[in-house]
């Protein structure tokens, strides 16, 4: 069976290692996790989790349900149409040209963070492919440290 | 009212109905003990070692269908109570079980007696807490029994610190639990029974293949009523033996690893495969891209990553067993034609007429076969039957005659040695009329051997049956088939004189060499009342047979060995 990527976003109740169950989850049954971001969602006491996986059709059918049998899981959502990005942060030495780092940076919906006396720190958020060929780009400016964020998803509608 | 949290934990079982809890104490729990001295609600038992405390628990779970409860100290205590936890999470036994833990504020600093217990049971369990205050123990009592019992059941972890036990709170016990997060699905969905009842009545060759959700959802006798109805054969798996009566002409016997030829051969030749909750065990189905390769597949289960995580089904419906039935039996009974399956029902009962399910007696030396048998011609329903694991186990499948749901306690998934003693204990606690016999093995009774104290002092007489053939046998039998004879470390010849073992903890022992021996030990054993060790002699070289090897296929079964 052909194995694919998949983004999957659950809905949490906000209680101790909650995380950890999630994780745990992943690591017995043998599961991927690309990419992982947590964060509360406002005004609730829920958390919305979102995972980057990959597996073939059985295997992200058995995430989801295994996912959805956490007691504490309010709701799992499949992405089909969906808005992604991904957040890189990247560190350059003060001696690269800032301005075509700059350029680049805004070619991938970015620019600079900040610039002290040893370095460039540039920020781009964009979709997950383009994060890549954005790192790749940024290459030739000797990059001393690259951070990326995980992928967050929105379904279109 | 305000109350200490140890007091809430006692107030809980009272409100739960819990009639019995076994345990063991020591430091972080002894609040809670302290407790249970002062009150008259349930009984305690104690145990020898804590795994029995959970063992019996889930005995008392399986035997009754309550949910048991089992208490156990912070540390090793808690540790101890893990392959119980395990043995109950694998074969869906309702349980709660509590353990305590060092005061919040040493959690973390490697204190005595103190492991991340919860980290621990996370994997073993339905669910598990840790309590950080008094203020949210009602509550979680509560949803414990409420999660443990409802959908899917399965064992709960409460771990509570020593300083919540102390601390005072208001005690506000809930009338019921609401979870968003947690609303199992009970209601199967009425379009896909109606398609499933189509295809039952448009089938050639349907076979039901009942697991253990038909005992744990309580619907045995819609089940029956279903098979009779339509006169559709059967097969068990090892957890649901006694959802049909052994003389029911319609069941088929067990199926899978040593499951009957019939059996076996009618889940390779079906065009349908009613699934009624069973999971699909690998020593159920062998081979699985041979598995039941012609059958198109309704898979009835409450738990929804159950149906397709192994086998694709074409008609899957999540829900209640029992709710499902009693949508989906009267839809069948307005198509269904018996008649339509006799041509089926004739093939198979050639099947079993080539090769029955059959053990070669001897006169020289007790079959552990014989046993079994004997064992159901005297005792037959009046008894409920708990196993260890190993041989005995699957001839206790094989040749005991079950008559209802619930008589069968063994650990089916996790397949745990030891579990049969503490667990008969629990049964006898739970269903005192009837008799508490455990088969077990010679490898098997010592893990668990501490447990004859117990029995002997809670007055709990469970007649154990060892059927002794001096090696760790099932290890033994695929050494002899795979592995060339090596015996690696599976000859017991040197162990206990078991008469004396359980004399010296105020049972009564028997030993026995010929048939006649065993029918007086077994009748007095019973007629006494007492804890009780048959110690059998039996033929030492007895396979288990018929055998689908691991990773073989059904339809291929090694009906007989010859060396």
């Amino acid at each position: 069976m052909k194995v694919e990527r998949r983004v999957i976003s659950v809905i949490v109740q906000n209680e101790h290692s909650v995380l950890a169950r999630i994780t745990s989850l992943f690591a017995a049954r043998g599961y991927n996790i690309e990419t992982l971001t947590v964060a509360p969602i406002p005004e609730s006491d829920m958390s919305r989790l979102t995972i980057e996986t990959k597996g073939n059709v059985r295997v992200i059918e058995q995430i989801i349900k295994q996912l959805h049998k956490l007691i504490p899981t309010y709701k799992v959502i499949e992405h089909e149409e969906m808005v992604e990005k991904e957040m890189v942060m990247m560190k350059f030495p003060i001696n690269e040209s800032l301005a075509n780092i700059q350029a680049l940076c805004e070619a991938y919906n970015g620019g600079i963070a900040n610039v002290s006396s040893q370095h460039i720190i540039t920020m781009v958020a964009d979709e997950p492919k383009r994060v890549k060929h954005f790192i790749e780009a940024a290459q030739r400016f000797h990059p001393v440290e690259i951070v990326r964020g995980g992928v967050v998803a929105m379904e279109r509608e | 009212m305000e109350m200490t949290g140890a007091q809430m934990v006692i107030e809980a079982m009272k409100l739960e109905g819990v009639d019995t809890v076994f345990g063991y104490p020591g430091g972080a729990i002894m609040n809670v003990y302290d407790e249970i001295y002062k009150q008259n609600d349930f009984r305690h038992i104690l145990t020898r070692h804590e795994q029995a405390a959970v063992h019996a628990a889930d005995g008392y779970a399986r035997a009754t269908g309550k949910v048991g409860v089992a208490f156990v100290t912070s540390g090793p205590g808690f540790t101890n109570a893990v392959t119980g936890l395990a043995t109950a999470y694998m074969d869906s036994v309702p349980m709660v079980v509590i353990s305590g833990q060092v005061p919040i504020t040493m959690i973390g600093t490697d204190a005595f007696q103190e492991i991340d217990a919860t980290g621990i049971s996370r994997s073993c369990t339905k669910h598990n807490y840790l309590v950080r205050s008094a203020k949210e123990l009602p509550h979680i009592l509560k949803e414990a029994f409420y999660i443990a019992a409802s959908g899917r059941p399965g064992p709960v972890h409460v771990d509570i610190p020593k300083d919540v036990t102390a601390e005072l709170a208001k005690f506000e016990y809930p009338t019921h639990i609401d979870l968003p997060t947690y609303r199992p699905t009970t209601k199967g969905n009425v379009r896909q029974i109606k398609k499933a009842a189509e295809a039952i009545c448009n089938a050639k060759r349907p076979v039901f293949y009942l697991g253990g959700g038909v005992i744990s959802s309580g619907s045995a006798d819609l089940v029956r009523e279903f098979v009779q109805a339509t006169q559709i054969p059967a097969v068990e798996t090892l957890m649901a033996r006694g959802s049909l009566r052994h003389d029911d002409p319609l069941l088929l016997g067990m199926v899978g690893m040593h499951g009957s030829y019939q059996a076996n051969m009618a889940m390779s030749e079906a065009d349908l495969m009613i699934a009624l909750g069973p999971r699909f065990d690998d020593r159920v189905t062998g081979k699985l891209s041979e598995f039941a390769k012609h059958a198109k597949v309704i898979h009835v289960d409450i738990d929804p990553s159950s149906i397709g995580k192994l086998v694709d089904v074409d008609y899957p419906i999540v829900g209640d067993l029992k709710e499902v039935l009693e949508v989906m039996l009267p839809k069948v009974k307005e198509c269904v034609d018996p008649d339509r399956y006799q041509a089926w029902r004739n093939i198979l009962k050639r099947y079993n007429e080539i090769h029955p399910m059959r053990f070669e007696d001897s006169d020289e030396v007790i079959k552990p076969q014989w046993v079994i048998k004997r064992v159901g011609e005297i005792l037959g329903d009046k008894a409920i039957i708990s196993t260890d694991v190993g041989q005995h186990q699957m001839w206790t499948a094989q040749f005991y005659p079950f008559s209802h749901p619930r008589q069968l306690v063994t650990s089916g998934g996790l397949g745990t040695m030891g579990f049969g003693f503490p667990a008969a204990m629990g049964v006898k606690r739970g269903v005192p009329d009837k008799v508490s016999v455990n088969f077990t093995g010679d490898g098997s009774i010592l893990m668990n051997i501490q447990e004859l104290v117990t029995a002997v002092e809670a007055r709990l007489p469970v007649v154990n049956i060892i059927l002794n053939n001096h090696y760790l046998g099932m290890v033994r039998q695929w050494q002899t088939f795979f592995y060339d004879k090596r015996y690696a470390e599976t000859d017991l010849s040197f162990q206990p004189d078991f008469v004396r073992l359980a004399e010296a903890c105020g049972g009564v022992g028997y030993r026995v060499e010929t048939k006649e021996e065993f029918d007086e030990a077994l009748e007095d054993a019973v007629n006494k009342g007492v804890v009780a060790m048959i110690d059998v002699i039996v033929d030492r070289e007895e396979n288990v047979l018929p055998m689908v090897p691991s990773g073989g296929t059904l339809y291929n079964m090694m009906l007989e060995y010859k060396d």
